[in-house]
């Protein structure tokens, strides 16, 4: 990973001129610029003399470097690593020489075809949208190069090979490294219909670890990896906001004298959602806000709290909701069956907390801005900045850095934190650039949190225990209504995602929703509507299996007989997790599937009571993302979304009182430790299938797989998350 | 002014005595591997040492350093080459990297006083350093690995 270099003061710079301005400076290299159409067909144009890039993906320069541009957001799910495999697999590169730089904003170029061509990073569809695309990027720099040396040594182009960053011309033993090869190939025409490898051959994709270690390692452990909270830009002001108390409230007025009279702080003013404090660094602004004064109108504020909002939940569960799916009669079956069962699950906000609190730095010139920042959605936040500002969006340069975390937080459909740092950079009129800093206090009181749910769950089975009906009402609020992805009619799918489409086969499935109006902002959370529903159906499952008195992998197993890859995973979990086998006394197994993001992910969980807390000591689990094109990265990914998933399962939980947000720090805003973190075990399905993603899909089973567990142990079920 | 050293250097720095350590760091001398994650000494994302001694630089104001030395994640090494780095990168620790400055540096001071912890010894020294992504199985595994990288160099 390249440093990344801060130059140019003076006068907004292009992401062009920015990469190539750090590139002279931090390596002496020069680099071209874009010279091809949208789909490669113009020959390319190097005026700089020596750089091929025949696509938007990826540069090869004289000195052979291997410089990838992402389009996703690298936030710790290996995004950078994974697409940079893909193109060093077709243009056999030398790993060595690979390195990735964010994309700026650009739909056209960047889009995600998983999101309507909108560029952006989220429903673990990276690889899944790029892998195609990408092969091809790659493949056809290859191909130039080969055309390109073949034209050198007047040899034809089918006696050419190439490995690992070089030409080969194996009868003769000639061989021409790719740099040396680009200053040719770029004035080569672009080819449109490159083959791509047959999967046998590959060299990167689906090894082991040590093949293609991650990119970002290294900048990783030695500090040297900037986020966003780094970047700093000559004379730039660290803004605090002090933000309302509660939900919709907004200032009535303010006393910045004392605040003014902290040493270091240079401004303070009024935005639309609070009073901004500007200081010389952090502290300064800190304290001033500490400082700072101000009377809150509170007359539009929202007052109802946690207790409140899921009162609210329960009696809407009485009443009849929007129907979604309705198979059979599920009400009379279940009048009817021999034996019933019935639950309610409630599940609480829940907070991102990323490591990195939010933060985004704005520069504002007379008629351009420069926005540093780790976007999940570039071109809807240069959108958003662009208006504040009166620009053409075109006018907005978005530098993408790296994200500290981020599950989903970074992706906010109304750019909340990245208009409030342009509202502060225009309340100042662009006199300095503005790196807005959030407390983690500041992060978590904004809300945009995993909504609170309920789940009304009934059963029938029949006199020999096989299961005859399912009825279900999902209550919560909608986390599309008022965004880009909200449907004219008001449903939001994301709400029973995972539920109205469970895969156990049954003669009778109701399910119904409620979308509540509530006014705590929310937003995706890793895995998204998977989060609640998953806990709902594979909890419920048990619930139905103890009733029919069956084991709970063979009580699925019937019910999955059509659904072979979901039933695979199921399989493969039991069995390494030796399933059935005996454990130790006070010990006992919980397993879960699901299916997100086309994704199956099954987990067994090994859990024991220590002091009347579960205590998860081992986790196994089977995961079939498709063709795997990097194991070590899938293993992680599983690892991490457990840890994730399990941390909200046991701890996590935000209270809100009279609509504020009292868990604002780690103190009272849980997370799992080190302590907590269960041995996990990966098994990837071998598979053949198109790639899908692995950044969400381990988080939705562990909650229910822990929750089954505790249901082996101790009889009961879990009703209420978290668990502690 | 006060002077402080910083990864073997005098420091001469401009700030308020009460300006907590990371914020001198990251925004007075400009080493930003130090990174904010809290502020309240909850998440040790702003690990670094005092004396070999793992601190919150978040807690811990200018006027409390006095002669002691710090280290940050910049001066472990000049090349990335300390057994703890090695390890990381040789388990593929890092997946945001945001919390892991933090960790190395409780992992670092953990080797040294402790030359072959158990895994309840790595659990109780990493406790205080949360990491989001959930590395915590591949730190516990990379801590194992530094151990005897620098076992095998004693």
């Amino acid at each position: 990973m390249k440093r990344f270099l801060l130059v140019t003061p003076g006068s907004a710079v292009s992401r062009r001129d920015f990469v190539r301005a750090s590139l002279v400076i931090g390596g002496g290299l020069m680099v071209s610029v874009y010279g091809c159409g949208p789909n490669g067909e113009e020959p390319v144009v190097t005026p700089t003399g020596g750089a091929l890039e025949p696509n938007a993906f990826v540069r090869i320069d004289t000195s052979g470097s291997v410089v990838v541009t992402s389009k996703h957001l690298e936030m710790g799910q290996g995004t950078y690593t994974g697409l940079a495999t893909l193109i060093a697999e077709e243009l056999d590169a030398d790993w060595k020489t690979v390195t990735v730089e964010g994309a700026g904003a650009d739909d056209a170029k960047y889009g995600n075809t998983t999101l309507g061509g909108l560029q952006g990073t989220g429903g673990s569809s990276a690889i899944a949208n790029s892998w195609t695309q990408h092969r091809t990027a790659g493949a056809t720099a290859r191909a130039m190069l080969i055309a390109a040396a073949a034209a050198q040594w007047k040899l034809p182009v089918s006696e050419l090979t190439t490995e690992p960053g070089v030409v080969v011309h194996a009868a003769t033993n000639r061989r021409a490294p790719y740099g040396t090869l680009v200053t040719a190939a770029a004035t080569m025409r672009v080819p449109t219909d490159v083959p791509l490898k047959d999967p046998k051959n590959f060299r990167y994709i689906g090894k082991e670890k040590g093949v293609t270690p991650r990119v970002d390692a290294q900048a990783k452990v030695n500090g040297s990896a900037t986020f966003t909270q780094d970047v700093k830009l000559p004379g730039m002001l660290t803004a605090l906001v002090a933000h309302a108390p509660r939900f919709g409230a907004t200032v009535r007025t303010f006393d910045a004298v004392r605040a003014k009279a902290v040493p270091g702080v240079v401004d303070v003013v009024q935005i639309p959602t609070g009073v901004a404090v500007l200081g010389q660094h952090f502290w300064a602004a800190k304290l001033g806000r500490d400082a700072l004064t101000v009377e809150w109108d509170e007359s539009t504020a929202y007052t109802l709290g946690t207790p409140e909002i899921m009162a609210q939940f329960r009696d809407a569960a009485l009443t009849p909701g929007r129907g979604v799916r309705n198979d059979g009669n599920a009400d009379a079956a279940i009048a009817s069956a021999a034996k019933t069962v019935e639950a309610i699950y409630e599940f609480p906000y829940l907070a991102h907390a990323s490591m990195e609190p939010l933060n985004c730095v704005v520069d504002l010139k007379a008629d351009t801005a420069a926005v540093y920042n780790a976007n999940q959605f570039p071109t809807t936040d240069r959108a958003a900045v662009a208006k504040i500002f009166g620009f053409a969006p075109e006018k907005v340069i978005m530098h993408t850095v790296m994200s500290g975390g981020s599950f989903g937080r970074r992706a906010n459909p109304k750019s909340d934190y990245v208009v409030e740092a342009a509202t502060i950079a225009k309340a100042i009129a662009g006199k300095a650039p503005v790196k807005l800093v959030w407390t983690r206090e500041d992060d978590t009181a904004a809300g945009y949190f995993r909504p609170a749910m309920l789940h009304r769950m009934r059963g029938g089975l029949d006199a020999s225990g096989a299961p005859v009906a399912w009825w279900q009402r999902v209550v919560g609020q909608s986390m599309m209504e008022g965004t880009m992805f909200a449907s004219p009619d008001g449903a939001d799918a994301s709400v029973f995602e995972g539920a109205s489409d469970h895969p156990y086969a049954m003669p009778n499935v109701f399910l119904d929703v409620h979308y509540e109006k509530v006014g705590v902002p929310v937003q995706w959370w890793r895995s998204v509507g998977h989060t609640h529903t998953a806990f709902a159906v594979e909890m419920f499952v048990d619930e139905m299996a103890k009733a029919a008195g069956r084991d709970p992998v063979e009580f699925r197993r019937t019910m999955l007989v059509k659904d072979p890859r979901r039933l695979a995973v199921l399989n493969l979990a039991a069995e390494m997790a030796g399933w059935g086998s005996p454990l130790p006394a006070g010990r006992a197994r919980g397993i879960a599937v699901h299916k997100s993001f086309d994704t199956y992910v099954a987990e067994v969980a090994e859990v024991s009571l220590v002091n009347g807390a579960p205590r998860v000591h081992r986790v196994t689990c089977a995961v079939d993302c498709g063709i795997v094109v990097n194991p070590d990265i899938v293993r992680s990914q599983m690892e991490g979304a457990i840890a994730f998933g399990l941390g909200a399962a046991l701890y996590g939980r935000i209270d809100i009182e009279q609509g504020r947000v009292v868990s604002t720090n780690f103190d009272r805003y849980r997370v799992l430790r080190q302590r907590e973190m269960p041995q996990v075990d990966v098994h990837i399905m071998p598979s053949t299938e198109k790639p899908t993603g692995v950044g969400e899909p381990g988080t939705p089973p562990i909650g229910p797989a822990v929750a089954n567990a505790l249901l082996a142990l101790t009889g009961k079920p879990t009703r209420v998350l978290p668990f502690v | 002014m006060a002077s402080i050293t910083v990864n073997g250097e005098a420091r001469d720095v401009a700030a308020d005595p009460s300006t907590p350590l990371l914020w001198v760091l990251r925004d007075v001398i400009g080493l930003t591997g130090t990174k904010f994650g809290c502020g309240i000494a909850q998440c040790g994302a702003c690990t670094v040492h005092l004396d070999g001694v793992p601190v919150r630089s978040c807690t811990t104001p200018l006027s409390a350093v006095g002669a002691r030395t710090v280290t940050t994640i910049e001066g472990l090494s000049a090349d990335s080459t300390h057994a703890v780095q090695q390890a990381w990168v040789e388990a593929q620790v890092p997946q945001c990297g945001y919390c892991q400055s933090g960790q190395i540096m409780s992992a670092v001071a953990l080797l040294d006083r402790t030359a072959s912890p158990t895994d309840a010894e790595i659990d109780t020294a990493m406790q205080g350093n949360i990491c989001r992504c959930g590395t915590y199985q591949r730190i516990r595994a990379a801590i194992h690995r530094a151990a005897e990288m620098k076992r095998a160099n004693a």
